[in-house]
């Protein structure tokens, strides 16, 4: 068996031993990688600051589970760290039965920078409600209809932040942070019909299918995958709104070098592909 | 009649649905909502479905002793655990016996519930662990499958190296210097709102349609699956 083959053949966990070094060490010792923003988020960034301080809120919709939480929480936290900083509200809801857990555990991790920041004042945490269609249709029609009280079991209608909330003509913009088909809904009931901003935060492996709806303005702007929580970690550090780390930049450099070892991996698996088959041509017409 | 009700149901409430859309009158916006709100009871029944399907699968499970019958004991524990921690103690907000309980043992929950502490901590790490491993099957399975066999092959092997290293920094570091246009994140751009967009449209093209034409289907009785087998 020749050289090629041998790589051919190779134990799958050599692969897995490369894959954790490459993701290890820029943990241990960063690269300080540059980021640079692209339109879709800056995009984001734009409605956030369109969103009036102490006015109509900015709804996040947190529709996705603890697998897409290293991809989409650094851009719940990034929203409300932007928000909360600037006196913006915030209202969330989740469609997903796992996404009002993810919600409450973003609200944990950023609140305690905020300790001026409090439920009811200047955000309302919804909670959860099963038929995600059913509900996005109903909040445009009255949200106490589908969340009479809030995630804590407070009535809405004692909530100051919610007095003059009802439906979406009294939401500044919307935010679905989600890993599957949600957003898409929110598109269809809530912006079709209710006429509703909406933005979109995705994986990677997502952010491909929304492009259609990027383009024709159905979805004002959006995050893809680690490097979109990235750069607009970086918007928001940029205008000085937080000091907090940055932990979608910080994960970039590991994805940056795991990126080059999936390539190498890939130039090797082919070279020792066509390698491989050559040497088996050239011992065919020997022994032929 | 057991076909007929369902398919009588399917048909005028679809059509009622659609009529009252253009009907902007009180008594329609009413009916409207009343829909609304028994779809989302009628899903919330779904759920009790989809849990005691799953306890009795597992149930089974355990009782014929088959393979890996020892994780639905890990499954059914699990789950009784979450629910009762859940309705008992309180979802975000602790109920009165896990403010005692909190109390009487002084007990530090930075959650405040005890179902949070579970999600927090073994909920969140479980489900981040398991799609973390992705990486590895991925990067293994792109060793050994991903080959230039032929020119469909090259363009999607061509097309995944510009699109993996041009939506990371590195990528962009690398063609730092070159002209704008051959720059690897302005090349990524371009692929995904042309090619990629071009091929997206036709795709959610062909679903609406189906999805248009599936629902005319169940409407008028043509479509039947939705009843399961059996008279």
């Amino acid at each position: 068996m020749g050289f090629w083959e041998k790589v051919m053949r190779l134990d799958r966990r050599w692969v897995f031993f490369l894959i954790a070094l490459a993701v290890l060490i820029p943990f241990l010792k960063p690269l300080r990688l540059p980021i640079s923003v692209t339109k879709p988020v800056k995009d984001i960034f734009d409605e956030v600051e369109k969103v009036p301080p102490e006015g109509p809120p900015l709804l996040i919709g947190t529709d996705y589970a603890p697998s897409t939480a290293p991809e989409l929480d650094p851009m719940l936290y990034a929203l409300l760290r932007h928000c909360f900083a600037t006196k913006r509200r915030v209202m969330l809801v989740a469609l997903y039965p796992q996404g009002a857990g993810m919600a409450q555990a973003g609200l944990d991790n950023v609140l305690p920078e905020f300790p001026e920041v409090k439920s009811g004042m200047d955000y309302v945490f919804l909670g959860y409600q099963p038929g995600i269609g059913s509900v996005i249709l109903q909040m445009g029609e009255e949200i106490r209809r589908v969340f009479p009280t809030d995630a804590y079991g407070v009535s809405l209608d004692s909530l100051p932040m919610m007095e003059y909330i009802h439906n979406y003509d009294d939401i500044a913009f919307m935010m679905d942070l989600s890993g599957s088909s949600v957003p898409m809904l929110w598109v269809m009931y809530a912006g079709a019909r209710y006429e509703q901003r909406i933005g979109v935060g995705t994986t990677a492996v997502s952010a491909a299918q929304y492009y259609p709806f990027l383009n024709t303005g159905q979805f004002k702007g959006m995050l893809g995958g680690l490097k979109g929580a990235a750069e607009y970690e970086k918007l928001i550090k940029k205008k000085g709104y937080t000091e907090a780390r940055k932990v979608a930049t910080i994960g970039m450099d590991a994805q940056s070098i795991a990126h080059l070892v999936i390539l190498f991996l890939i130039i090797i698996g082919n070279i020792a592909f066509f390698a491989s088959k050559s040497h088996r041509k050239k011992t065919k017409l020997t022994s032929g | 009649m057991r076909r007929k009700i369902p398919l009588t149901i399917a048909f005028v409430f679809g059509i009622v649905m659609i009529i009252q859309f253009f009907i902007p009158h009180p008594v329609s916006r009413d009916f409207y909502q009343t829909m609304l709100d028994w779809r989302i009871i009628v899903i919330a029944f779904t759920y009790i479905l989809a849990v005691s399907s799953l306890i009795r699968i597992h149930i089974n499970k355990v009782r014929r002793k088959k393979t890996g019958w020892g994780f639905s004991y890990v499954t059914l524990i699990s789950l009784t655990v979450t629910a009762v921690v859940g309705v008992i103690g309180g979802c975000f907000q602790p109920t009165q016996i896990t403010t005692w309980l909190i109390e009487h043992f002084n007990w530090q929950i930075e959650q405040r519930t005890v179902l949070m502490v579970i999600f927090t901590y073994i909920q969140i790490p479980m489900g981040a662990t398991m799609f973390s491993l992705l990486a590895f099957f991925i990067a293994s399975a792109a060793f050994r499958a991903f080959k230039a066999r032929n020119l469909t092959a090259i363009i999607l092997l061509l097309t995944a190296f510009v699109v993996m290293l041009g939506r990371v920094p590195i990528g962009e570091l690398i063609t730092k210097r070159l002209p704008e246009v051959l720059q690897l994140q302005n090349i990524v751009e371009w692929i995904l709102n042309y090619p990629n967009m071009a091929a997206q449209r036709g795709i959610l093209m062909g679903v609406g349609l189906g999805m248009m034409a599936t629902a005319l289907k169940i409407i008028l009785g043509i479509e039947r699956g939705y009843l399961g087998g059996g008279d």
